[in-house]
């Protein structure tokens, strides 16, 4: 019965890590290309959950879902174009700060326009309750959120390794000076690189927002989560990343089984010791240019 | 082109991404007049919601209070500021009183938060009013002369919803699984539960202790299930409580979900269909009284929305505060403290008045058992809740749902 317990949490665990891995996947696209951290990613998590309790009150969730990411990784190109760009060959401290302070204008920009209060949102009557697939129990709802994510998984790995667009995106990550002198310029990729990883965000914060709390602050909150996720995955890795989120959403999962007060720290645990054995990160690859 | 090494890359990101964990501060400051007074009441983190609520209520009485003349005929200057964690909370408190010269100090809702600044206001010999913080501990072990308790405590809390469970038959015989805030606050409304359940026949199956940032509660929530439990019991606050019921609601587990914390605002956060069960409140602006009508128009006419309870009892505070230095003519502390002391009755707008009681300084007053209107009867998304009997009943004396003076071990120095 026990072990029962346990694989349940184990579980439940992987679909938590499914959530993160939504937004970690995208910081690390953009780290990976760019050289940039994106701080503001959270709050591109935030203005698509915000966006899509405003859409679901005119056309409800399933158009919610899908239209609040295109909005807001419309409002990525802008995020790129005229603030991201400047950054990219700077000193780190630079773009750390410019996107820390764009992550405080956000969140300050949420509090004037929603207000300060969170905002509620719930899930629709036919996606509540839980299944039982045998023994386990499962949230009807998350269920439909691992579904999603499977499918955006499988969408960016195809893009990413069976299009020229993918080819050219990972050269760009290894290589940027020989895929500039074979006359490609990257910054169109990474416009495109941008909107898809701030979409991801995005499509998390719909997804989230009626099962978490609405609030101004959420974007900061997740953000930290990614960034652990991302380091303890490796840059330049797609594997590494999803197998960082899985087994961060795991080891919490694991550690609230057993001795509940040490759920939260656990990612910073995990983070430290595969920090130690593989400085890189679980598949982190060597990137002359971090080096 | 990249100069920089991995390495410091991640060094700086980490330290960045650990600043802003630390939540953005806002900072509302009034012009300089006359008499300052402090306000302290969290803004960011997993109160900061309801804690907004509280600075629209003190800032609407401060204006009102100067629009009627001020203050012994001196406008007040309300400083008001993010509490953000206990640490920040004593500081600012300290600077508030030291360099800002607040003559007296009133807010918070975190009871970790409270319990620094109580420290600070006895080291300064400065009245302070914990507004909104509800662990017992303040007005018990750790209550002080210069401190007074606004809000019901976390036992008032449990003994309002308790008697509601009771006449339901929820609790006699009945297995409860709590899910607890982990800091004072959560472990004091824990204990109180605990001797509720002990007093009243009903058995602990489990307990969580869940940090206040959690935002995801699905690993509690497969706990509950194995544990199978006749009654969820909530014991969290702010943030937590509405991702609580956020995510019991998407689980749709048989066991009922009560609480003995929750504000109106986790309430109205938590989204529609997703709350249920019964819960314990201070204030809500459907009371059906003249004064907290006139409260609800003019701050749903000033804000666009009704006030949250936390509104509510810091425009109160602040009232009756200016009422009290108004009839002694002196913001001096001794004569504060003597006057307080005098258990004055003030109109709180419920319908009988509060009054501070002498010997641990805590407002006693009616409290509320509410349950959840069902969703076709809502006039408007405020329109929530069903406000059960006052707590305790018009015929018997307010305090007899306080803990006594053998419960509570307060003892104040002179």
């Amino acid at each position: 019965m026990q072990f029962a317990f346990l694989l349940e949490q184990v579980v439940n665990g992987l679909v938590l890590g499914g959530y993160y891995l939504l937004i970690a996947l995208g910081l690390s696209l953009i780290f990976s290309v760019g050289g940039v951290v994106n701080l503001a990613h959270g709050a591109f998590f935030a203005l698509g959950a915000y966006v899509s309790v405003e859409i679901t009150k005119y056309l409800g969730f399933g158009s919610a879902v899908v239209l609040s990411p295109i909005a807001v990784a419309m409002l990525g190109i802008l995020f790129e174009r005229y603030i991201l760009r400047r950054f990219y060959t700077a000193d780190p401290i630079l773009s750390l700060l410019v996107t820390f302070g764009l992550a405080m204008v956000a969140e300050q920009a949420i509090r004037i326009i929603w207000g300060a209060p969170p905002i509620s949102a719930a899930i629709p009557p036919a996606l509540r309750g839980s299944v039982f697939l045998g023994d386990f129990l499962f949230s009807r709802y998350r269920l439909l959120i691992l579904a999603v994510v499977i499918g955006v998984l499988v969408a960016v790995w195809l893009l990413l390794h069976k299009t020229s667009f993918g080819r050219v995106v990972r050269a760009g990550i290894q290589r940027p000076e020989m895929v500039a002198a074979l006359g490609i310029r990257l910054q169109p990729y990474m416009t495109a690189i941008v909107m898809l990883g701030v979409g991801m965000a995005a499509l998390a914060g719909a997804f989230f927002a009626p099962i978490t709390i609405v609030q101004p602050a959420m974007g900061a909150d997740i953000i930290t989560v990614a960034f652990v996720v991302v380091v303890i995955g490796g840059l330049g890795s797609f594997w590494g990343v999803v197998i960082a989120a899985l087994l961060v959403g795991v080891v919490r999962g694991i550690t609230i089984h057993f001795e509940p007060a040490a759920g939260e720290a656990s990612m910073y645990v995990l983070m430290f010791v595969v920090l130690l054995v593989r400085p890189r990160g679980l598949l982190g690859e060597r990137i002359e240019k971090f080096e | 082109m990249f100069s920089y090494s991995r390495r410091t890359l991640l060094k700086t990101g980490a330290a960045f991404a650990g600043a802003s964990a630390l939540g953005f501060p806002a900072i509302v400051r009034a012009q300089a007049t006359r008499i300052k007074i402090g306000h302290l009441v969290p803004l960011t983190g997993f109160l900061g919601a309801i804690g907004s609520y509280a600075q629209l209520g003190v800032k609407l009485a401060a204006e009102e209070i100067n629009q009627s003349g001020g203050i012994m005929g001196k406008q007040i200057d309300l400083i008001s500021e993010d509490s953000v964690n206990p640490a920040t909370a004593s500081t600012k408190a300290q600077r508030m009183i030291e360099q800002d010269g607040a003559v007296v100090l009133l807010g918070e809702i975190s009871s970790a938060s409270s319990l620094t600044i109580m420290q600070v206001a006895e080291r300064n010999k400065k009245v302070f009013f914990s507004t909104g913080a509800r662990s017992d501990a303040l007005r018990g072990k750790n209550c002080n002369r210069y401190s007074f308790h606004c809000d019901i405590p976390n036992t008032v809390m449990v003994n309002a919803v308790g008697t509601a469970l009771n006449q339901k038959g929820m609790v006699k015989g009945k297995k409860f699984f709590t899910l607890t805030a982990d800091y004072i606050f959560g472990h004091d409304l824990l204990k109180a539960a605990k001797t509720f359940f002990d007093a009243n026949g009903a058995t602990l199956a489990g307990d969580e202790l869940i940090a206040t940032d959690v935002t995801d509660f699905s690993p509690y929530l497969l706990k509950v299930r194995q544990a199978k439990p006749d009654v969820v019991c909530c014991n969290l606050a702010g943030n937590q409580v509405t991702n609580l019921v956020k995510q019991y609601a998407e689980f749709g587990f048989p066991y009922p979900l009560v609480g003995f914390n929750l504000n109106t605002g986790d309430a109205w956060a938590a989204g529609e269909g997703n709350l249920s069960g019964t819960w314990p409140t201070v204030w809500y602006h459907t009371l059906d009284n003249p004064a907290s009508k006139a409260f609800v128009a003019a701050f749903t006419q000033k804000y666009g929305k009704p006030p949250e309870n936390h509104a509510w009892i810091e425009y109160v505070t602040l009232k009756l505060l200016a009422q009290a230095i108004n009839e002694i003519k002196s913001t001096e502390s001794d004569a504060l403290i003597a006057h307080f002391e005098k258990q004055t009755e003030f109109d709180i707008m419920k319908a009988r008045k509060g009054y501070f009681r002498s010997w641990d300084h805590q407002l006693v007053q009616e409290a509320y058992p509410f349950t959840v209107k069902p969703k076709g009867e809502m006039k408007d998304k405020w329109d929530m809740l069903v406000l059960g009997d006052a707590v305790p009943v018009a015929a018997e004396p307010l305090e007899k749902i306080y803990p006594t003076k053998t419960q509570n071990p307060c003892e104040m120095k002179a």
